[in-house]
């Protein structure tokens, strides 16, 4: 079966949002471009990551595909139907295809609900499950998929650790059997040591479900592991995007070589020797456009 | 000569509603003038909470210190009054922590924060402590020193803020600087630039370093030796080449391999990518920690004896003078097994 054969499950087309605070007499005074006219794919089962620093706006594009924040311009199609025009009560089929997976696990959690009826709610929210007896399965397999034990199923949030809590959050996530799971920085709260459990679980889950990702970090290492494909973006814009072994190999926009050079690397030897390479950030021009420099490997013109 | 800062047995414990939390348990080691330690482990570790509970910065109660000695230049720290604490931060020993506006006052100016400081500790003149300040910008690297001293941390940028906190904690020329995750909110760029930083002025400061982090490459990068802590008790401490190519602690070694590898390739669409090493299970919960080595119910190699008995941080055999490790286990023949094993644990 090929992957790629079928339409993109997530196209995002010129999508924008601007932010603007108005000073007296409602004249603008001012505006963010948080994102600025950007357009990116991801295919059935892939996994592409959103990589850039603070301020990037690779976090709101996150709130704009899930319809979180409303654009300010551009289209969004998912699953080949077109989510950006449609208004918040006819958003339930598409929350149901598309789930969400948030850094900090605990502010996701209703504390007073017990985790496992947390899991049960998108469930019975889409009327996917009836009775009891049916849900108490349900529930239990999905603990048993991430990796929890079903018997935790009646205890509250507060009561887990943080890799614990993302694990429900996930689990949650992938009850409705989504084609898409928008994961905003989702590792980056958890333990080292816990990082790499949940790393692979997003693999396996990928993997028995065919399930896509848009993974969104700022941890480079993390995302060259996980991702297909990454998107690097600078004040709003995408500035470069290529397969994963495509861009490390070869990168070729300076912020995108700047961003590369100085991930830190685990060996005093290696880290030590390592050769920086420096960008003076700067906003890029508007009319700059987005060129093909090889197959699949698009690169912003430099001024 | 005798070492610049000499921990003895330090053992910290929290007193609270739920028991009490074993923080930290028979911490003990020397650190000499210039030399830079960095201290590895994660929450819960007792990393940030043994140098704050040395520093007079732990609340008691619920804190206190239920037995140990630090030694600073010879004069113990925890038996220290108040104000002799007040005349050594901030002097003699600096601070900088992960979030620099909890520690900037934000209703003051940066100048003044720095100049508080200057005056306070080395008893400068007002005019000579300003002209010191701006000085201290420029030196962390802040652009226009002389407009940037007047204004407030809010008119930093991240980064910036980051520096000017360097620049407070330098001021007086520390004979040691304590760092408590200084580059971990900051972007990678920007984090590489305070690293650059860092390693300049403890070379021109000649100053030591205690650097606490979870990130080993930042450990990487700046220890001359490292102590991995986990569950309150040091698991491994010696020369970072040491450490990191003849890992001698599973905790160790675990959080090395859990790493994404660089020379890895990255993931092809359509093809499974490689798992990453995990480690199974949980921290403890320190008010119950494990009888024994409290790293033993995550650590796959662990023996019987691990179970029952706290094992002593003592040299490890063969290894580098000065590589201690607490393991009732040898983990080199384990390590190439692990290896070959893969993700599959």
């Amino acid at each position: 079966m090929n992957a790629l054969a079928g339409r993109p499950v997530l196209e995002v087309e010129n999508l924008t949002r601007h932010f603007i605070t108005k000073g007296f007499f409602g004249r603008e005074e001012h505006r963010v471009r948080a994102v600025d006219g950007v357009s990116f794919t991801v295919g059935a089962g892939e996994t592409l990551g959103l990589v850039g620093e603070s301020g990037s706006g690779k976090s709101t594009t996150g709130r704009l595909v899930l319809r979180l924040d409303d654009a300010t311009a551009g289209r969004i199609h998912f699953e080949g139907q077109e989510i950006t025009s449609l208004r918040r009560g006819q958003l339930r089929t598409m929350r149901r295809r598309m789930q969400v997976v948030f850094q900090d696990p605990y502010s996701s959690l209703n504390p007073r609900m017990r985790v496992g009826d947390a899991v049960a709610e998108p469930l019975e929210a889409h009327g996917i499950i009836k009775d009891k007896k049916a849900r108490q399965e349900k529930v239990a397999d999905l603990f048993q998929r991430v990796g929890l034990n079903p018997r935790f199923a009646t205890r509250f949030p507060h009561e887990f650790s943080g890799g614990q809590r993302q694990r429900i959050g996930i689990a949650r996530a992938i009850a409705v059997e989504p084609r898409l799971i928008v994961a905003d920085e989702p590792i980056t709260a958890l333990d080292v040591s816990i990082q790499a459990q949940i790393v692979n679980l997003f693999m396996d889950l990928q993997e028995e479900m065919g399930v896509a990702y848009l993974f969104i970090a700022h941890d480079l290492a993390m995302v060259r592991h996980l991702c297909h494909r990454v998107a690097v973006m600078l004040r709003g814009r995408i500035v470069e995007t290529a397969a994963t072994e495509q861009l490390f190999a070869d990168a070729r926009h300076p912020y995108t070589q700047a961003l590369i050079s100085a991930m830190p690397i685990p060996d005093p030897d290696r880290e030590q020797a390592r050769q920086r390479i420096f960008y003076e950030a700067v906003t890029p021009p508007a009319d700059a456009r987005l060129q093909e420099v090889s197959p699949g490997h698009w690169v912003l013109d430099q001024a | 000569m005798a070492p610049l800062l000499d921990v003895r047995d330090l053992t910290v414990r929290f007193d609270t509603r739920d028991g009490t939390v074993q923080a930290v348990t028979g911490v003990t080691y020397s650190l000499e003038a210039g030399e830079t330690l960095a201290v590895v482990g994660e929450s819960g570790s007792g990393k940030s909470v043994h140098v704050l509970a040395m520093m007079g910065l732990i609340p008691k109660p619920p804190g206190r210190i239920a037995a140990g000695q630090a030694l600073f230049e010879g004069r113990d720290l925890l038996t220290m009054s108040e104000k002799e604490m007040r005349d050594l931060r901030g002097g003699k020993i600096g601070m900088i922590f992960q979030d620099p506006m909890s520690s900037l006052n934000p209703v003051l100016t940066v100048g003044f924060q720095i100049v508080e400081s200057l005056r306070r500790h080395l008893g400068l003149s007002k005019k000579a402590a300003w002209a010191r300040a701006a000085e201290l910008l420029d030196f962390v690297g802040i652009p226009e020193p002389q407009r940037r001293v007047k204004q407030y941390p809010h008119q930093f940028s991240g980064g910036m803020r980051q520096r000017a906190m360097i620049a407070i904690g330098i001021a007086c020329e520390p004979k040691l600087l304590i760092a408590d995750e200084p580059t971990t909110a900051l972007d990678v760029t920007v984090q590489a630039q305070v690293l650059d930083l860092m390693r300049r002025l403890r070379k021109q400061l000649g100053m030591a370093m205690i650097w606490i982090t979870h990130d080993m490459g930042v450990v990487a990068g700046i220890a001359d030796n490292v102590q991995v802590m986990y569950g309150g008790r040091v698991q491994e401490r010696g020369p970072a080449r040491a450490v990191f190519h003849d890992t001698r602690s599973a905790y160790t070694w675990g959080l090395l391999h859990s790493l994404p590898d660089h020379d890895d390739p990255p993931a092809k669409f359509g093809e499974k990518g490689r798992r990453l090493v995990q480690i199974p299970g949980y921290p403890p919960d320190m008010t119950d920690p494990p009888k024994g080595d409290p790293f033993a119910p995550r650590n796959r190699f662990a023996t019987e004896r691990c179970h029952l008995e706290v094992p002593p941080l003592v040299q490890a055999a063969d290894a580098a003078p000065g590589h201690l490790v607490a393991a009732w286990y040898d983990l080199r023949p384990l390590r190439a097994e692990a290896a070959v094993a893969g993700g599959a644990a």
